[in-house]
């Protein structure tokens, strides 16, 4: 049987992977290619990258990371970890074009993700689906609730409404040719409260490929939840990954005391 | 480990590197070539690849690449080892989009995942179980036998005992092929943590 994933999301910016709370404040964790060789060891199933740095210029800013060899952009950062990461490794943030997932899948990532320029310019979608099949293109999706309780896309790192609906956007998405949608929940981000699963639910049962929960992870049977009520294959958080040993080996163990089908 | 000359052979498509990285991770040294020199001094070769079967035969073929892979494979009886489309190719024949020849080390054809009935969606993406059929020292102390697979095709031998293991997507597939001296895995073993570097550590300490 097909397993379900856990994947940890780790939110880069300069360089540095930092916690994020309502994709507004953020927290320095530290070094990434660390990361990568705890949860190489502890049984995740896949890792995202996400380069949220609003400016790229990775050298200008103070670093905490100066024990370790200096990384001056992402694709070099993610040619590092990917020298090191034996699951399949997704790469988003900032990509615009074809271009810059070739750097990307040069560095040795399997799939890119995709959020704002595939909004704003839909045939990035199936053009990247064509040259790089389906398999490897990730449309993510970030939502936040309007005070009417309707719910909508947002796009530049949460800044910029767009007017659509995340169902009818994830359906677009995938006729246009997406593997897969990662869904992540503005309002839940950080908040460890829970997934948003009516928003989840609303989403999977619209599309047939896998859908990835992201957002607002605060123990392990919100996990459960995202599995369990909102029917997605896999799940993901940032934050509750980062400050325990082990955690998503813990992680993974109550997902199968919970009776869900995860390798372990 | 025994000292074992492997070549990764590069032929344009893809994943070379994410093989090479694992092989590294276990400190044996390997080369990527598309050389045939190179090819011919090898002890170990592994044939990867990720794309289509008419592309991967057609890249093959223009680097010179089936008839030496044919005197070192099936005359010299090297130690292969094809992974995921590298696995396909060593079909007769490959049934992606046309009919096409393949290198044949491997009765059998290539042919679609059916999810008619199950209506589960192409490609097969993600972690799933062996399911062991026969012994394989490719899985010698491997643990636990979930691996990652991304296919729509698969090799469908025309004689099942060179199954070794299935998995179950919908349909009961070839996951893993064992003929004398040549293996094939349709999963990623670079892609499977460490149940798949000792896959490949495994097929290193073959000789």
């Amino acid at each position: 049987m097909l397993k379900k994933r856990l994947i940890p999301c780790m939110l880069l910016q300069n360089g540095q992977i930092v916690k994020s709370i309502g994709f507004s404040d953020y927290q320095i964790i530290g070094n990434p290619k660390i990361a990568i060789k705890f949860f190489n060891a502890w049984s995740v199933d896949e890792i995202i990258f996400l380069d949220i740095s609003r400016e790229k210029e990775y050298t200008k800013r103070i670093r905490t990371d100066y024990n370790f060899k200096m990384l001056y952009s992402f694709a070099e950062i993610v040619l590092e970890c990917a020298k090191i990461c034996f699951v399949p490794l997704t790469a988003g943030g900032g990509i615009k074009t074809i271009d810059d997932m070739l750097v990307l899948f040069k560095s040795g990532v399997d799939k890119v993700c995709i959020n704002t320029y595939a909004a704003k310019t839909p045939n990035l979608i199936t053009e990247s689906a064509r040259k790089f099949g389906s398999q490897a293109i990730v449309v993510s999706i970030d939502v936040k609730k309007k005070s009417n309780g309707k719910y909508e896309v947002f796009i530049a790192g949460g800044s910029e409404s767009t007017g659509l609906d995340p169902v009818n956007w994830a359906v677009k998405a995938q006729k246009l040719g997406a593997g897969e949608i990662f869904l992540n929940s503005i309002d839940k981000d950080g908040s460890l409260s829970g997934y948003d699963l009516g928003l989840i639910k609303s989403v999977t049962s619209a599309v047939n490929i896998p859908v990835i929960a992201c957002g607002g992870v605060g123990k392990w049977q919100d996990l459960v939840d995202g599995i369990k009520i909102g029917n997605a294959i896999a799940v993901s958080a940032a934050n509750i990954f980062h400050f325990t040993e082990q955690s998503t080996k813990h992680a993974k163990k109550y997902m199968v005391d919970s009776g869900i089908d995860v390798r372990i | 480990m025994k000292k074992q000359s492997v070549v990764i052979i590069d032929y344009g498509m893809g994943n070379v590197g994410s093989v090479k990285n694992a092989l590294d991770f276990l400190h044996v040294e390997s080369a990527t070539s598309k050389d045939k020199g190179v090819i011919k001094k090898a002890s170990h070769l592994i044939l990867p690849g990720v794309g289509a079967f008419a592309e991967g035969m057609r890249r093959l073929r223009e680097r010179g690449l089936v008839e030496t892979l044919k005197e070192e494979v099936l005359g010299n009886k090297k130690l292969f080892l094809g992974v995921c489309l590298g696995m396909q190719l060593l079909a007769e024949v490959g049934e992606e989009d046309e009919i096409n020849k393949g290198l044949g080390f491997i009765k059998g054809r290539v042919v679609k995942l059916d999810t008619k009935s199950s209506k589960l969606p192409l490609p097969h993406i993600g972690w799933n179980d062996l399911i062991m059929v026969r012994d394989n020292p490719l899985f010698k102390d491997v643990s636990p036998l979930i691996f990652y697979f991304v296919h729509s095709y698969y090799l469908k031998p025309k004689t099942e005992s060179v199954i070794t293991a299935y998995c179950d997507y919908g349909i009961k597939f070839a996951a893993s092929v064992w003929k004398n001296n040549i293996f094939g895995a349709q999963f990623h073993p670079e892609r499977s943590q460490m149940s798949g570097i000792k896959v490949y550590e495994n097929f290193l300490n073959i000789s």
